[in-house]
């Protein structure tokens, strides 16, 4: 039996050796949210947050996170890169988006007013195979500027 | 009254004959340009769910005792299963059921390519299933795979006949012609890669088999599983609420839902079968590769002489012929055209639609032809397009339905321009240049499609009709279409769609066909309540049903007056008001195509071959556009996969053994935020008049398909150096630098020679 902090919750979980975070946010707690779409760390579509940090979950053993918070998407419905994502179009299919608001709710936390540059940088690791990049760096940029203008 | 006639209905540019029932009262086209809500940027219905991860995709399904499956899949691209034996995985923990070779159609014991289904496990969980896996023996003889193009030729091993057209007399055109260019163009095997992996969820209810499968055609799984099971159509219900991205490779049901279905009616439980990313980039169809032989010839003006033209298109073991030659025959207006497309067939993996398939790779070749014409010419390549243009089909002589090409060309102009300033910027290694390409591509659409509305006492619409979203944004486009007609505020129309046990039937989402389908059906059955309303209205009221519109969530009289919808509606209680639309036909004796121009700015280092796509400009006619925020992200996404496709993505086969090397998204490289450049589009918005009463067209492959070769032309503008083989490599790059460095010399050798 672990413990798990989940957006601010505690779970008990029973976890067998090998079991990935990914696997245990998505069919031990139903946390489907997080995605996974190549399971061996290539595409980003798993990335959640453990202590403010990106980190894919696909390839990150549950009995790895200790006590240290883990932020999903589901965590994050109160950003405000959420309704950005919506206004700029930045979801298509959608199966990429979680991982990429999560990835960019860590570069805003960490770079309030990041450069284009800084976002493709930072997002480089989140595959989008629909192509919503552009409007992905439109949703980051529209979130910057109303932090500015706070 | 209902009236019978026969229309043609085309997908990918495969024409059937399609008797339709029309209604006679048909809507007119609503007005040019921006309407209330059609015309009007929308973001997506759906938008939060998907951005929340709330929105459930067949991989989220997960049921009551659901079981989960692993398949065992051939390693070998051409063997023969001597002797198998599954017991020891039946005696696995865990394990529920495993099937074979003789069990199910799809599991075979002589397979033709890599990863065709052996055996199937499925077992309570996923690592059970896998783990089975290596409990079952198996016994191989593993046999010589057919790889080898010459030796294909030299077989005859087609996947279908060759493919031979011609008109007028191609050698009579060339004898005509002041300028001939002769060139071998090669396109590569590409992989969709949706970052959802094809898979399904597989439940029987009674008689009734219940699919969660994430697909881009409902209906066609439904009839591919209901003669697989022997079972009347509508005992197959498929849901698919959300789907993770297609691209064309889930059109069909593919052998993991025939698996999930076959192990769930042994099981009586549910079954879940997934492709992992690696099956996924085995066994799941990618662009076939293509080797095109091309001859133009063309007068000193640039009038087009004569095409001719073959294209080897290597499908692997199955799949079909796309239409590799449309362009050449139909894109131009030249008389003496002739053609020759065939598929070979070889021990690989089969090919499947991919996004515009066919029209991407033609266009390829024959843009980057047309371009090395222009050059030998000295013409502008955007005058020696426009000197080209064909307002009809000059296949069959037939008119174009709405061709707004020359207005693209019109609004591309400055943005061709731009090569004067761009070539400037050329330093020291670094060259830029300016390419441009043309579009041709269907995306008319047809009937069968239908659609239901609902109208609630409260005023609130609901849109059920079973197609599907695959991420384009239609369910979106649908309720935009709903709300125009009705007079609603888009947030009080709902829109049901991906179950085909909740609305009529919807056409397959491919060949751009969603929007220019099912848009039509949902306006007719919109306009059907809204005429209900107004005859209701006009009953209450006491006034001239004629003079009553609906606009503003209100009924309008035209002499005054405005009642809230909910007003009438609301008198009715729990009644509801229904209306039922259908897709009309296509228009008689038309050819109906999507147009359009890019033009592409790159930078090309001479010394390493490194290239930068800079700038992407597109001008698109596809009709009437319902929802400009939508189309600019299908414009966006179809350049950015063009752009994987021209410079970076390739799926590789080991030559000798037919395995794919490229399996994993690090092997595979697909478009990053980092290599995006700006892209700057419009849309020309001018209703297709001729076609259905929304005179609009679909957009979803246009954007994809003259990226490549104005890339590749914009290389030519920069550095003189013609490639000719996609992906655009930096061995291609430096290896097309030396061959026009090797004619620059050999021009100044002829210069230099005495007379």
């Amino acid at each position: 039996m672990i413990e798990l902090l989940v957006n601010g919750h505690t779970h008990e979980l029973e976890a067998p050796v090998g079991r990935t975070l990914a696997e245990a946010l998505r069919l031990d707690l139903g946390l489907t949210g997080t995605k996974v779409a190549c399971g061996e760390g290539h595409c980003g579509a798993c990335t959640v947050q453990l202590e403010g940090v990106p980190v894919l979950s696909c390839i990150t053993l549950v009995h790895t996170v200790g006590d240290r918070q883990v932020t999903t998407i589901e965590g994050l419905d109160w950003h405000p890169l959420v309704e950005a994502f919506v206004d700029a179009d930045a979801t298509q299919c959608g199966f990429c988006t979680p991982g990429q608001i999560v990835s960019a709710s860590a570069l805003l936390e960490a770079n309030p007013s990041p450069s284009g540059e800084e976002i493709k940088h930072a997002m480089a690791g989140n595959l989008c195979r629909c192509g919503t990049y552009p409007k992905i760096e439109r949703a980051i940029h529209a979130v910057a500027a109303q932090k500015e203008g706070n | 009254m209902a009236r019978l006639i026969k229309t043609e209905k085309e997908v990918e540019g495969r024409y059937t004959e399609q008797w339709v029932v029309v209604e006679e009262d048909a809507l007119e086209q609503w007005p040019e340009g921006p309407l209330q809500t059609v015309g009007r940027p929308a973001t997506r219905v759906d938008g939060l769910a998907r951005a929340r991860g709330e929105a459930r995709y067949t991989q989220d399904i997960r049921l009551p005792g659901m079981l989960h499956t692993a398949v065992l899949r051939s390693p070998h691209a051409r063997a023969r299963v001597k002797q198998i034996d599954l017991t020891p995985a039946r005696e696995t923990v865990g394990v529920r059921e495993v099937i074979g070779p003789d069990d199910l159609e799809p599991l075979t014991d002589e397979p033709n390519y890599e990863g065709q289904a052996i055996a199937a496990i499925a077992a309570d969980t996923n690592d059970q299933a896998r783990a089975a896996l290596d409990a079952i023996s198996i016994e191989w003889e593993v046999l010589e795979p057919l790889l080898d193009v010459d030796q294909a030729l030299r077989q005859e091993s087609y996947v279908d006949d060759p493919k031979r057209y011609e008109r007028g007399d191609v050698e009579r055109g060339f004898a005509e012609a002041e300028a001939v260019v002769e060139a071998e163009y090669r396109t590569q095997s590409v992989l969709h890669n949706a970052l959802e992996t094809h898979q399904s969820v597989c439940e029987w209810e009674g008689d009734t088999l219940v699919v969660y499968t994430s697909t881009q055609f409902l209906w066609g799984v439904r009839d591919e599983v209901a003669d697989a099971f022997g079972l009347p159509k509508d005992k197959v219900r498929v849901i698919c609420r959300f789907m993770g991205g297609g691209f064309g490779a889930k059109g069909s049901a593919g052998d993991y839902t025939l698996i999930a279905a076959e192990l769930a009616r042994r099981t009586r439980r549910p079954v879940r079968c997934r492709l992992d990313r690696r099956e996924e980039n085995v066994n799941s169809g990618h662009r076939n590769p293509t080797i095109q032989k091309l001859r133009l010839g063309a007068r000193a003006d640039g009038t087009l002489t004569a095409i001719d033209a073959e294209y080897m298109c290597l499908l692997g073991w199955g799949g079909w012929l796309p239409p590799t030659a449309g362009p050449a025959q139909m894109l131009y207006a030249c008389d003496h055209v002739r053609t020759l497309e065939y598929g070979l067939r070889l021990n690989a993996p089969p090919m499947d639609a991919f996004r515009a398939p066919g029209f991407v790779e033609g266009t390829f070749g024959l843009e980057c032809a047309l371009d090395e014409l222009a050059a030998k010419l000295d013409l502008d390549p955007l005058e020696l397009r426009r000197r080209n243009h064909t307002d009809h089909d000059p296949m069959d002589e037939r008119p174009f339905s709405g061709k707004e090409l020359m207005e693209c060309y019109r609004r591309a102009e400055p943005h061709w321009e731009r090569r004067h300033e761009v070539r400037a910027r050329s330093e020291g290694p670094w060259k830029h240049g300016v390419g441009i390409a043309t579009q041709l591509w269907y995306g008319g659409g047809g009937p069968p499609s239908y659609a239901w509305v609902r109208l609630s006492g409260d005023g609130t619409a609901t849109v059920l009709t079973a197609m599907q979203d695959i991420g384009t944004g239609t369910r979106t486009a649908m309720a935009q279409i709903a709300a125009e007609e009705l007079g609603l505020p888009i947030d009080r129309v709902t829109v049901e769609l991906g179950d085909t046990a909740h609305g009529p039937y919807a056409t397959v989402s491919g060949g751009s066909s969603t929007t220019p389908s099912v848009g039509p059906a949902v306006r007719a059955a919109a306009g059907d309540v809204a005429r209900q309303i107004r005859e209701i209205a006009a009953q209450r009221f006491d006034l001239e049903e004629r003079l009553l519109s609906l606009s503003g969530g209100n009924v309008n009289s035209a002499d005054g007056g405005s009642w809230p919808l909910e007003e009438i509606t609301g008198m009715l209680g729990d009644g509801q008001i229904l209306g039922k639309g259908a897709r009309g036909p296509n228009p008689a004796g038309m050819r109906v195509m999507t147009y359009g121009i890019q033009v592409a700015e790159v930078a090309v280092d001479v010394e390493t071959g490194e290239i930068v796509v800079e700038r992407i400009y597109a001008v698109h006619d596809i009709g009437r556009v319902i929802n400009p925020l939508g189309a600019e992200s299908q414009i966006e996404g179809g350049i950015i996969q063009a752009i994987g496709h021209s410079l970076s993505e390739q799926r590789l086969l080991d030559p000798k053994t037919g395995k794919v090397l490229t399996q994993t998204l690090d092997a595979y490289k697909l478009p990053t935020i980092a290599d995006v450049p700006e892209i700057v589009s419009e849309l020309i918005d001018v209703p297709d008049a001729h076609l259905t009463n929304l005179g609009s067209k679909g957009l979803g492959e246009p954007p994809i398909v003259p990226t490549a070769a104005a890339i590749a032309n914009a290389i030519r503008d920069a550095t003189g150096a013609d490639v000719r083989s996609l992906p655009i490599t930096r061995e291609e790059m430096l290896r097309a630098l030396r061959e026009a460095e090797e004619r620059r010399r050999a021009t100044e050798r002829v210069e230099a020679a005495p007379a």
